[in-house]
């Protein structure tokens, strides 16, 4: 660099000058690289979710195996019947046993118009989707789909759904799009989450608190251990799954299929349980919170763990005063990150065989399950485009769900950072 | 106060070695000793008494090691895996470093003030009462009470803070923060207190209220107080020790004794052109 000549300050002709403008210039450069890439990424967000968005909802063509008129009551609009008024029809035109089934389930009388409404759609109008259209087409091209039903299906309804509806969250599984919902997948996700939290944290943290606190890195052994587990945080996660179906699933089947503890579901003869998937999940995310709580904890400054032993405390005072609430805060953010990762995992559990057609709740970790991503991908993989739509209203559930589960886990961790 | 440090075969070896300079008084002593990181000797054969109720200062250059052998009197220096001593360290008449010593009872009766005011991140109140907290203080709330109004009364910040117990260390200001470490680790009930530069961080007026501090803290505790600033050293402490750094950056200790005598009549060259700023 030029050395600043006296009285050049302020001459635009200096060489300092033009100095200073290249390297505002440079810095600009700078700028504009960041905001574009920011702008990618808002992009790239947005398409995502219109992407989603454009097929959870559309145009639908509806066609009934019974004409609506023959057994509607008056002729009348579905809709426009009350909950008695359908109960009725219900019971008029399906078989005695099929209508003891449903009363013991629930009595007719007591359900909700919306369920008698999705029942006489699927059980004595037959109705199913003769073709849908996304989103986009049906606001911007509504004519043309209007004149391709009438030209294509005259008997059928076009009507503007949505394939997320309160019962599709509801519902269990069904080989019928429309009437397939996702309240097993969502069960069978929060399960197999818990399980994986249940065991990751406390054994992660703990792990996390032995390397940073206790071992001394000195040593080979330890500076090995180190070095794998930052290995193991990049492994596929398919490779997981591979080590979960031989352990879990195969070696330890009695433990996993609940059959040593007299638990075992009679419809599940293996070890392809909640709890496998679970424990599989668990052993994923098990590095990264490893490595996450140990950088927490390394946060934690050293100037407090001396004034800690300075007054004679021991070294488990000091972790649990000082250390751990210290680094709690960001101990729970690793968490939150792990827990979003082990949400949207499909992989792991293809090969540690999840089912994917699960039309019961699961009730204890000894159950077969299905999750969401796994019911989204199952969805997404059939030839029938009406599954498609519900695979991307699953995915809004699915992202919904990880919302939900961020916001309760973040707002945890501001409540633990209430620190003076 | 009651000892329960165990004397060792090594603590009794030491004390048939060389006779302590002082005479009876001393609560701690330094015998022979050297302190290595790994392979590296940061201290070279120390032997030095520190007489009770007194204050005895460290001086010397930067990385003369002076940090390092005030750390040696209550195995703080345990917390460096690669830290080792050699020689030994006698605490009213019983090694510290003997098989069977428990670091965390030494650190209980030689108390630490550090360099950077480090309070924890609570309140006042449980700054000062941690430390009996997980001492196992057994006693009403109290009594409790009584014991953190002591201790503040003793680090003079009592008329500072009476009236905002409750509100975070860390809003004070530095000197009443150090002030707050001071009373934190008097709430103890130490023996003896090592002070590594406790003023560095501060500003002059927030230097000397801690130095008439010390004055007042030495009736009832031994102070021990490593300083960079040799007008501190000789303004507050009762004994000098000067230690240099040989040629290979070990620390040893050149003189020894009463303060105003070191710095009016210093007995070996090097300390004179030490204290006449000739180096350091």
């Amino acid at each position: 660099m030029t050395a600043l000549a006296p009285g050049s300050i302020g001459l635009a002709t200096s060489d300092a000058a033009r100095q200073v403008a290249r390297r505002h210039r440079v810095g600009r450069a700078g700028l504009a690289v960041f905001q574009l890439s920011t702008i990618v990424g808002i992009v790239v967000l947005g398409a995502l979710l219109y992407n989603i968005a454009n097929e959870a909802a559309g145009l639908v063509a509806y066609e009934h195996k019974t004409d609506p008129a023959a057994v509607l009551p008056g002729g009348r609009d579905l809709a426009a019947l009350s909950a008695p008024e359908l109960a009725a029809v219900l019971t008029a035109n399906l078989s005695p046993g099929e209508v003891a089934t449903l009363e013991r389930e629930a009595p007719l009388a007591e359900r909700s118009q919306a369920e008698l409404r999705r029942l006489v759609d699927e059980r004595v109008l037959e109705t199913h989707a003769a073709a849908a259209w996304n989103l986009t087409d049906s606001v911007l091209d509504r004519p043309a789909i209007e004149a391709t039903v009438a030209e294509r299906h005259p008997d059928a309804d076009l009507r503007l759904t949505s394939w997320l509806s309160p019962a599709f969250v509801t519902a269990p599984q069904s080989g019928d799009a429309e009437y397939a919902g996702i309240r097993t997948a969502i069960l069978g996700s929060l399960w197999v989450i818990v399980i994986t939290m249940a065991v990751a944290v406390p054994v992660g943290v703990a792990a996390g608190i032995y390397l940073e606190e206790y071992a001394d890195h000195t040593r080979w052994l330890n500076r090995a251990i180190q070095t794998n587990i930052s290995n193991l945080a990049g492994v596929p996660s398919i490779i997981y799954g591979m080590l979960g179906l031989a352990v879990f699933v195969r070696a330890l089947e009695p433990l996993s299929s609940g059959g040593a503890f007299g638990a075992a579901d009679p419809t599940t003869a293996n070890g392809r349980t909640i709890l496998s998937a679970g424990l599989t999940m668990a052993l994923l995310i098990l590095p990264l919170i490893i490595i996450n709580a140990q950088e927490a904890i390394r946060a934690v400054p050293s100037s407090l763990r001396e004034a800690s032993f300075g007054l004679g405390a021991t070294r488990w005072q000091t972790i649990r005063h000082h250390v751990l609430p210290g680094a709690l805060p960001g101990i729970l953010t690793g968490t939150i990150l792990a827990m979003s990762r082990a949400i949207g995992e499909t992989a792991p559990l293809i090969v540690v065989g999840m089912s994917t057609y699960i039309t019961f709740d699961p009730s204890s970790p000894f159950d077969k399950f299905t999750t969401l991503p796994g019911q989204i991908y199952q969805w997404t993989a059939r030839p029938q485009p009406e599954f498609h739509h519900i695979a991307a209203a699953a995915s809004v559930v699915l992202l919904v769900l990880l919302v939900a589960l961020n916001a309760s886990a973040i707002y945890g961790r501001n409540r633990a950072q209430v620190r003076y | 106060m009651t000892v329960a440090l165990e004397a060792g075969p090594r603590a009794r070896t030491a004390r048939n070695g060389a006779n302590p300079p002082m005479g009876g008084d001393n609560v701690l002593e330094a015998r022979a000793l050297h302190v290595y990181y790994g392979a590296f000797r940061a201290i070279e054969n120390v032997t030095l008494p520190i007489a009770r109720n007194r204050i005895t200062a460290f001086i010397g250059p930067s990385g003369c090691g002076k940090s390092t052998m005030l750390r040696a009197f209550n195995r703080m220096n345990d917390l460096v895996p690669t830290a080792r001593v050699e020689g030994d360290i006698v605490y009213r008449g019983q090694s510290i470093y003997a098989p069977g010593v428990d670091p965390v009872e030494v650190r209980r009766h030689i108390g630490m003030v550090f360099q950077k005011p480090n309070p924890f991140p609570k309140s006042i109140y449980d700054n000062v009462a941690w430390g009996a907290r997980i001492n196992g203080f057994r006693g009403t709330r109290r009594e409790l009470d009584d014991l953190v109004e002591a201790a503040l009364v003793q680090a003079a910040l009592w008329d500072e803070v009476h009236d905002k117990l409750d509100q975070s260390g860390l809003s004070l200001s530095g000197g009443q923060q150090q002030r707050l470490c001071i009373a934190r680790a008097i709430a103890v009930k130490p023996d003896v207190i090592l002070m590594d530069e406790p003023c560095s961080a501060l500003d002059p007026i927030a230097t000397l209220r801690i130095e008439d501090l010390m004055q007042q803290l030495k009736e009832r505790y031994t102070i021990l107080i490593v300083t960079h600033n040799m007008q501190q050293a000789a303004r507050a402490s009762d004994y000098t020790a000067f230690f240099n750094m040989g040629d290979r950056r070990q620390g040893y200790l050149v003189e020894f004794g009463p303060t105003p005598e070191l710095f009016t009549n210093p007995k070996d060259p090097r300390t004179e052109d030490y204290i006449t700023g000739r180096f350091g």
